[in-house]
């Protein structure tokens, strides 16, 4: 950071195509034989997590890889359905490394990293290879070769994919290459253990603290890098499409060591989920966007028409993004067919008991297809469908409502996927990079393999590359003592607070704020109103939350006390980032920002920056750090679906 | 449960408390009010909110992904693993299912090789350590070429995925009266021992995995509950697969062996 408080990101100087290779070369090495000598910390084994550990372990470092799951192969990206990109252009069409990285820019609504972003797009093709290597069992066609799809408005078909399963065949090859260096004895694994902090010594990272969840032992590890493969914060909302398990607390802890916290306020939303049902529903589930190919999106015309849909006759029913925007009609963006099946049920046009969805309508395609051909396509999402609400979609309309789905938002990292932390890193969808202000459809899997396969392994031997001969901090350091002690007294803590309400209550009241005010569409009063009410709910949370039990025994309400209390810190972060972004663009949506048709208007010239929020206490407020971002390779434009 | 779409049903819940491993274990009767839209473990948490607002400890139970896929879940529903729903993981079964004034008995996966840590949570580890013990086709990152280079024929890549789509979830193993792992086992085995790509070490990681297998879990005797109660519906033809591969690979492994 420069003494105008701009963050440099390190970026290697050259031509855009060349940098990547060009800084391959320039970086300093560790040789074969050193590198046993370093100790990495790998947190979190989905697929950033599992394929960096596993490529640290061949390469020859000793990993220590950390997942608070039973087994390393449960991480939320295995939920992922739909794809992964790849520039490959085996179809022929057009597809090319810098129309990948194009594509991703503008998608991104022009708020990421150009050079980072050119080079996920470089090695995407290498992850292709690489997976299909392990045994990751992608559609082929009947010549035997790889099957490609166009996925999410992309004009190209560069989306590889396993029936709708991507996510959990790319997680199991990386888990399976990590279960292979703990076989070769490369890499130590430990499952069940939560991470609660990350330690320094001399401002650098040298470890972290784990709890066991069975015994609740709390125990020091050092290492002389650590990496955080944690995941996003979407289930700062309660009801998202995230795993129950998934939350912030590693990125805070590192965050509260000093990591600077990057685009908290950009969100995903997704918009074909199904709606809630009831006060006590869990989680939300997403349907695969593919449904929007032949569904037809539609509400009622009148207000609050209670009729089944069979009986609202056509000219009653308004097809509002058919007649919005006659171009794209119900493929529109993520973002506008979220906002605009929002708008409809806010004016009391929503279907279903709770008043709380859109329809979305096979009756069209059935009828021109054919049931056969629909059930072909759709026919495990139907039978999803069918299992979760008791309705049969070939028969009546299913029903539709945006959820939170992916985090932009996280760690602010370097070209060197660096935290502001030496020593201390961050990959996959716990850093902020890459996706700028909105994500494309299958581009997770590839940011988080990208990361962990074929980016970390090289930067971080930059890094260690000084630190040969010294050795990792030891754990009985007063460092780690004091990491741990501060670890053991926060559950104590909870343990003795003896309140009234659940974790749960509290966690359902904090998404409601979340969801109302730091939602699908944010405004100046809203987001006021948030950093008030958040702050007296979380004073009520550690007054009054009960946790029973004890902390030597697995404890689900004491792991997830600590996980809120970190939630409620970041949706107040969250709605700072918001309020100070006085702009829209891609997941962030500002009412006071917009243009005349209703679209997201961005303002370059005064937001074309991340913003990275630093931590300065409990008591003081984040302080707001600029990164610049400049485009050269791209000409910035307004989006338009009309 | 103000507009909710389906009906409230009462049952009651016959629950499986454990404090730890070693702990003596015991039923604990629940009287539950529970929407038919609610999921299975929803209506658990429910249970679990109730007893914290009544100063007693929730029930101890495991989930993660809620939709099939992450294989965190799984209890004995009334003695069946994952419950009575076909093809359906425990946390995608729905109190739909289930009628006004049903008794239902929640246990944790039984299993010698499965140790109850507490209530309904196991440990399930030996099944890594299964994987561990050759589950993998060895690859570095970066080693690979051209993922075109080797064409692989459409039957045998989606039989492959057939087999890959298990989710680790040790239903089968539940399941089995012996307890045994064959069909996670055989998963795997027939997923890497369809492609080209897993050749190179077939005979060497079937033995492998077929031999840690044997150190943890129970033998088979064909009775086929484990595919029954597979939530992706694993077939039973993997396991053939795996006991041929199995046999061949003791004749392989010591004819290379030999020529060392
Ligand atoms: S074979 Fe089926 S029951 Fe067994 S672990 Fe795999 S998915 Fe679960
Ligand atoms: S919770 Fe993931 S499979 Fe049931």
């Amino acid at each position: 950071m420069d003494k105008n408080g701009i963050l440099d990101n390190k970026v290697p100087a050259g031509s855009l195509a060349d940098k990547w290779e060009n800084h391959k070369f320039s970086m300093k090495l560790v040789n074969p034989n050193n590198k046993r000598k370093f100790d990495v910390i790998v947190v979190g084994t989905g697929l950033a997590g599992a394929s960096a550990a596993a490529t640290l372990g061949e390469l020859g470092y000793r990993v220590k890889a950390f997942t608070f799951h039973d087994s390393p192969r449960r991480a939320h990206s295995i939920a992922a359905q739909g794809g992964i990109n790849a520039a490959k252009n085996y179809p022929n069409d057009g597809d090319s490394v810098h129309r990948l990285f194009y594509d991703t820019v503008k998608g991104g609504d022009y708020r990421s990293r150009e050079a980072n972003v050119h080079r996920l797009a470089e090695v995407s093709v290498n992850i292709i290879d690489q997976a299909t290597a392990q045994g990751v069992p992608f559609a082929r066609d009947y010549g035997g070769l790889l099957d490609n799809r166009s996925f999410g408005g992309a004009q190209v078909s560069r989306t590889f994919y396993a029936r709708g399963q991507t996510g959990q065949q790319l997680l199991i090859g990386a888990y399976s290459a990590l279960m292979r260096q703990v076989a070769a004895g490369s890499v130590e694994l430990h499952t069940r253990s939560e991470m609660l902090d990350v330690v320094k010594k001399d401002g650098r990272a040298c470890g972290i603290v784990v709890r066991d969840l069975i015994s609740g032992e709390v125990t020091p590890h050092s290492a002389h890098a650590v990496v955080l493969a944690t995941g996003g914060y979407g289930n700062v909302y309660f009801l998202s499409t995230n795993a129950m398990m998934c939350n912030v607390t590693a990125a805070w802890r590192a965050h509260k060591q000093g990591a600077f916290f990057a685009n908290p306020c950009y969100t995903q939303i997704h918009p074909t989920c199904i709606p809630t049902s009831d006060d006590f529903q869990s989680k939300l589930t997403l349907m695969s966007e593919s449904l929007r190919n032949d569904g037809r999106i539609w509400v009622p015309t009148a207000f609050d028409d209670a009729r089944a849909a069979a009986d609202i006759p056509e000219d009653e029913r308004d097809y509002y993004l058919e007649r919005k925007y006659p171009a794209f009609g119900n493929l529109v963006p993520r973002d506008v067919a979220s906002r605009n099946a929002k708008t409809v049920c806010d004016e009391g046009r929503g279907v279903g008991p709770l008043k709380n969805g859109v329809f979305l309508d096979f009756g069209a395609a059935i009828a021109r297809d054919g049931h056969a051909a629909i059930a072909a396509k759709y026919g495990n999402l139907f039978d999803m469908y069918q299992r979760i609400t008791g309705e049969n979609p070939y028969e009546q309309p299913m029903r539709i409502y945006p959820a939170i789905h992916y985090t932009m938002g996280g760690l602010w990292v370097d070209y060197h996927l660096m935290t502001t932390v030496p020593g201390l890193y961050s990959i996959g969808e716990a850093n902020f990079s890459d996706h700028g202000a909105n994500r494309l459809g299958a581009s997770a899997l590839m940011q988080g393999l990208a990361d962990g396969y074929f980016v970390l392994p090289y930067t971080i031997g930059d890094d260690l590359a000084d630190l040969l001969g010294s050795p990792a901090v030891p754990t009985d350091d007063p460092v780690f003592t004091a990491a741990v002690a501060g670890v053991e007294d926060e559950a104590n803590r909870w343990l003795s607070i003896n309140g009234t309400r659940s974790v749960d209550h509290f966690h359902r009241e904090l998404g409601r704020i979340v969801w109302d005010r730091i939602g699908m569409a944010r405004n100046k009063a809203g987001l006021e109103k948030a950093l008030t009410e958040i702050p007296a709910l979380k004073e009520e949370f550690h007054r009054d939350v009960r946790v029973l039990g004890s902390a030597d025994t697995l404890n689900q309400s004491l792991e997830k006390a600590g996980r809120v209390a970190d939630f409620f810190e970041l949706a107040e972060l969250m709605a700072r980032d918001a309020l100070e972004r006085e702009e829209s663009c891609g997941g962030h949506f500002r009412e006071e920002h917009q243009t005349p048709e209703g679209e997201a208007q961005r303002d370059d010239e005064n937001f074309a920056h991340v913003a990275a929020w630093e931590w300065h206490g409990g008591d003081t407020p984040q302080t707001r750090h600029r990164e610049e971002l400049t485009f050269d390779n791209v000409a910035l434009s307004q989006r338009s679906y009309k | 449960m103000s507009g909710s779409n389906g009906t409230t049903i009462n049952v009651t819940l016959k629950v499986w408390r454990q404090a730890g491993p070693d702990a003596p274990g015991g039923f604990e009767v629940h009287q539950q009010a529970i929407s038919t839209d609610a999921s299975f473990l929803e209506m658990l948490d429910q249970l679990n909110e109730q007893l914290n607002d009544d100063g007693n400890e929730p029930v101890a139970f495991e989930s993660d992904c809620r939709e099939g896929i992450c294989g965190t879940c799984g209890v004995m529903i009334n003695g069946r693993a994952h419950g009575p729903q076909k093809a359906t993981a425990t946390c995608q079964l729905h109190m739909r299912e289930f009628r006004d004034g049903d008794e239902i008995t929640i246990e944790p996966f039984r299993a010698a090789g499965f140790p109850v840590v507490r209530d309904l949570a196991v440990d399930r580890s030996p099944l890594d350590a299964i994987i561990e013990s050759g589950g993998y086709i060895s690859v570095n990152a970066g080693a690979a070429s051209d993922a075109n280079l080797t064409p692989v024929p459409k039957a045998a890549a989606d039989t492959a995925f057939d087999a890959a789509a298990c989710i680790g979830c040790g239903a089968c193993v539940a399941a089995c009266p012996n307890s045994a792992a064959q069909l996670f086992t055989s998963a795997k085995i027939g997923h890497l021992g369809l492609l080209p790509q897993g050749q190179a070490e077939r005979w060497s990681r079937t033995e492998a995995m077929v031999e840690t297998m044997e150190e943890f879990f129970g033998s088979c005797t064909n009775h086929g509950e484990c595919s029954e109660a597979c939530p992706k519906e694993i077939s039973l033809d993997f396991i053939a697969f795996m006991n041929r591969d199995y046999l061949k690979a003791k004749v392989k492994n010591r004819s290379l062996a030999g020529q060392r």
